[in-house]
């Protein structure tokens, strides 16, 4: 079980600065550009890693831990996803709605540090991000509960192994909705467009960027490294919950190299689609990101509905 | 010696000492041994609970004391939780004062200290009360408490605010007392084990119910009968904000699980969907009151009314799936809201204590005025901060386990056959999530703005950290915080096995003593895990880190635009940080706004001055209580036409009535 989340943690940690990497670059493309190859986050975090840490004069020691808890919360996720392997029994660890909360812990004290330097633009971040946070929860508490309520059971290996023993589910109403819904949160919480515009940070529209203004040297590389690994936990999640095939179902080693092979699949997959959708799309004004967040609401409700109406 | 001849041999004389303390000539006396005496007092309360959490009880002979009347008094399972809730604050709570009330006048001491110990045996009464008499003797007392801690201070502000509350609870002490009445038939002094095995007509049943259940909420402050909760919590002095807010509100939970569960035995599934109802309601209304509060310890009032919501969910599930045959989801509802209940008041108590300490160095409780308090008075901040994420429901603390087990009881809506139930369901656990989504945001934002970045005025900039007594009594409760959040297996149990029934207890403690396994058995937690893996990762990192760049970071100034000079007044505010949800929850709070712009008389492109203005208004508070204002204010002018101040009058009124009465008796 150990070793199960062992190599889940490894290959998030391994694979999630690539995922932004392939982002950027398809992006680039899509406009036109050359672009950065796919491995530069590699090179910014080796580099940034490196660096010197400047701390404002203002801040305290939430400042410091804050980089180190945020990192450990969403490394922590990552071990608990069923990323490659789905092992039968439940985990000791926890179920989807542990990650659910740990990865709030992350974003609470990431919210935290930006206000510690007592900077307006960490203050504005911090804000907005807890408004996102908050509004996204109740979408993600239901269509957990819509995946949850046909497997029979909120353990992220159970509804895996479900779909994969009743491959029409996949296709049922519930799940479908369900799966809208989380991308839709998978856009918000992972601060992409239309919500939020990863590339720019000096735009009074921006969120996580704000945030994590004040940070430097290889405390940045730690903020980067979690929220790459946080986009990184939200693709498997789309990926494996709804189409889960490929996900080794015991450890041997071919079924493990299958598994990493398929989800690696996957994820690029969903990562050009994201780079598509954030081509095509402009970003929405704050104060009219809350129509969509219930809209991903509504439809996680009507996921329900439909998931115990057709049980 | 039984547990509860223990109770009454060992607290009593603690708590009279204390109460006698309180009213000594000497300052020292009245500080150290009227509240020393009443910590010592409920702790042992908390350990005499603490050995009697089992399900049979421990009933002593009804004592006749006064001639209305005759007590009695029960421990059972029941009580005793409630009694180690009760301890456990009562225990805090006078540890912390023996610090706090330092700079409080002689009088204000006094009745300080009677009003504390009054709170705490009224609540130890109310939960081994066995007769409905007892019970509504110590329910009363109570309210007077209550009344008398909030008056301490003596200002207007507070006057009123107790005022408000002396009449929400007495309108809730009538409905209770008219609830007892129908149900005993008049006959105060029949025992609870006598009607817990009386049936009723399913009408007067179903009024009981209504009536104990509005009695219940004024107490706890349930929405709409919270207005009281956020005026007189905050006034008090902190220590006694925190019994009110920690221990005093969970008893309209004791009481609705006595009368609901206990006394009328559970019954249609309405009663459990409307409980449920009020309960989402006041978790997700009473969120978003507290995130746009100023003032910190009304924050917390407000984030009183969201828990006590929290749990009154709780209890709305386990009715409901009670009455749908569901005997394993109901425990563990019951068992989820009671955890939660007990955990409210480790962090509610260890929040208002830390606000308290606040208010101690800075005297204020405007988060305005506050800020970069972690410098001035590291260990309040973090204890607060364990507080926080506790309230938060962030793991591994105690608010995460038991909202996870309240979840997964909710889940279990997938077993109900109705689909009317099973669809609602939903609605509740996305309240339940909205909630904590909305908790994080608040909690950022209280301890962000209070205790980080620059101090915003120069009482903050002045703080002190606080005394010895009240580090240790916020140290206490947070570590229950941990203790509870860790261990949750062996809280459900210990909870499922005194609530219960002991074979209950393996359907919420399948997993031992770390684990929490979801009713249906399919989805399980162990905190302790996962705050080990969060701990190994995080010490892996620094070393990581360490081990590249070394110890050494520079201390530069915040980047500000190439501003050189960076004040307090460049920060976000508390009202700015709440801003975003304002506006996205606007039509709840229909805030209203004020800007006054000053220009020079010459031109209007030179600026002197800005103003601006900005309050909330929310609805909810008000549309009730205007009706009703005004409702009574009819009745009252209709009232005084009969009211003409000539004495003929008078008489004539006194004759008719005396006729009235003579034809009623002879009719009769």
């Amino acid at each position: 079980m150990v070793v199960t989340a062992f190599l889940h943690g490894l290959v998030a940690l391994l694979v999630a600065p690539a995922l932004v990497g392939l982002i950027r670059w398809v992006k680039a493309r899509l406009q036109s550009r050359r672009g950065a190859a796919p491995w530069q986050p590699y090179r910014e975090l080796a580099k940034l890693l490196r660096k010197e840490r400047v701390v404002s004069q203002h801040a305290s020691w939430v400042f410091r831990v804050t980089p180190y808890i945020l990192f450990g919360t969403t490394l922590v996720v990552s071990c608990l996803i069923p990323t490659v392997l789905a092992p039968t029994g439940v985990q000791v660890f926890g179920d989807l709605i542990a990650v659910v909360y740990l990865l709030i812990l992350g974003t609470f004290w990431l919210a935290l540090a930006g206000l510690d330097p007592g900077s307006a633009f960490g203050g504005m971040g911090s804000s907005r991000e807890m408004t996102v946070a908050a509004l996204t929860e109740p979408t993600m508490a239901i269509a957990i509960f819509a995946l949850a309520l046909p497997a029979g059971s909120t353990d992220l290996g159970q509804i895996v192994r479900r779909t994969l023993e009743m491959p029409t589910s996949a296709l049922g109403p519930g799940h479908v909705l369900a799966f809208a819904a989380l991308f839709i949160v998978t856009l918000a919480e992972s601060g992409r467009l239309p919500v939020d515009n990863p590339s720019t940070h000096l735009e009074l529209t921006m969120i996580h960027e704000a945030m994590v203004l004040e940070y430097s040297g290889p405390y940045l590389a730690l903020v980067e490294w979690a929220s790459a690994l946080k986009l990184f936990v939200f693709c498997v999640l789309l990926a494996n919950l709804f189409v889960p095939w490929g996900v080794a179902l015991s450890a041997n080693p071919t079924a493990i190299v299958v598994g990493i092979a398929a989800v690696l699949l996957k994820v690029a997959v969903i990562a050009v689609a994201l780079a598509v959708f954030e081509t095509r799309v402009a970003k929405l004004r704050l104060f009219r990101v809350p129509e969509l967040l219930s809209a991903s609401f509504v439809l996680s409700v009507v996921a329900v509905v439909s998931a115990f109406l057709g049980r | 010696m039984t547990p509860l001849s223990a109770l009454f041999v060992v607290v009593v004389p603690l708590y009279a000492l204390a109460a006698a303390a309180s009213v000594w000539p000497a300052r020292r006396a009245q500080i150290g041994i009227g509240n020393g005496a009443a910590a010592a007092g409920s702790a042992a309360a908390l350990v005499v609970g603490a050995g009697a959490l089992r399900p049979a009880s421990d009933a002593l002979a009804a004592v006749a004391l006064l001639p209305a009347g005759s007590f009695a008094f029960r421990l059972d399972g029941l009580s005793a939780v409630f009694l180690v809730l009760i301890g456990l604050v009562g225990t805090a709570s006078g540890v912390y004062a023996i610090g706090y009330s330092g700079d409080y006048r002689r009088s204000q001491l006094a009745t300080m200290g009677i009003a504390q110990v009054l709170f705490l045996s009224s609540m130890i009464l109310t939960v081994v009360a066995a007769n409905a008499f007892t019970f509504l003797f110590a329910w009363e007392l109570m309210s007077i408490a209550a009344y008398l801690m909030v008056v301490t201070d003596g200002s207007a502000e507070t006057v009123s605010a107790a005022n408000w509350y002396m009449a929400i609870a007495h309108a809730g002490f009538a409905a209770v007392a008219a609830a007892f009445l129908l149900m005993s038939a008049g006959e105060l002094t029949v025992g609870f084990d006598v009607l817990s095995k009386v049936s009723h007509p399913t009408a007067l049943k179903n009024l009981i119910f209504l009536l104990a259940l509005g009695g219940f909420a004024a107490k706890a402050g349930i929405i709409p009968l919270h207005i009281w909760l956020p005026l007189a919590h905050p006034v008090a002095p902190s220590h006694g904000s925190a019994l009110m807010s920690a221990a005093v509100i969970k008893m309209g939970a004791y009481g609705l699980v006595r009368v609901s569960f206990d006394l009328l035995g559970g019954g249609p599934s309405w009663w459990g969907g409307l409980v449920l109802a009020l309960g989402a309601a006041s978790a997700v209304v009473g969120l978003l009151l507290a995130l746009v509060q100023q003032d910190l310890k009304r924050l917390l009032a407000y984030s009183s009314v969201e828990n006590i919501g929290i749990v009154f969910m709780g209890l709305g599930a386990s009715l409901l799936f009670r009455s749908e045959g569901l005997d394993a989801l109901a425990t563990a509802a019951l068992v989820a809201a009671i955890y939660h209940a007990l955990n409210h008041a480790a962090f509610k108590g260890l929040l208002f204590m830390g606000a308290g300490s606040i208010v101690h160095a800075t005297g204020t409780r405007n988060m305005e005025l506050l800020g970069g308090l972690i410098h001035r008075m590291p260990w309040t901040a973090a204890l607060f901060l364990i507080g926080a994420c506790a309230i938060s429901a962030l793991p591994p603390l105690n608010g995460f386990a038991s909202e996870w087990l309240l979840f997964h009881t909710l889940f279990g809506a997938g077993l109900v056959a109705r689909p009317v139930i099973g669809v609602t369901l939903p609605v509740a656990i996305a309240a339940l999530a909205l909630s904590g989504g909305l908790a994080a945001a608040c909690f950022v934002k209280a301890f962000g703005i209070s205790f980080l970045a620059l101090p915003r005025s120069g009482e903050a900039a002045e703080a002190h950290e606080s005394p010895l007594s009240m580090r240790a009594a916020m140290t206490l409760l947070a570590l229950c915080c941990v203790a509870l959040g860790l261990m949750p297996g062996a809280v459900t149990s210990l909870l499922a096995r005194a609530l219960v029934e002991p074979g209950a207890a393996s359907v919420v403690s399948a997993g031992g003593a770390v684990e929490l396994v979801s009713p249906s058995g399919v989805g399980r937690v162990a905190p302790l895990a996962i705050g080990a893996l969060l701990v190994a990762t995080i010490v892996l990192a620094a070393l990581v880190v360490r081990a590249i760049v070394g110890g050494r970071i520079r201390i530069g100034d915040t980047w500000g635009c190439g501003r050189l000079v960076h004040t307090s007044r460049m920060e976000y505010t508390a009202a700015a940080f709440a801003e975003p949800l304002r506006r996205v929850f606007r039509e709840l709070y229909r805030p209203t706004e004020d800007l006054v712009v000053e220009t020079h008389p010459e031109s209007p492109y030179f600026i002197q001055g800005i103003e601006y203005r900005s309050d909330v208004n929310p609805w909810i508070e008000r549309v009730f209580y205007r009706r009703l204002s005004r409702a009574v204010e009819r009745a009252g002018r209709s009232m005084r036409r009969l009211q003409m101040g000539s004495l003929h009058v008078y008489l004539l009124y006194l004759l008719s009535a005396l006729i009235g009465l003579l034809i009623a008796s002879a009719w009769l």
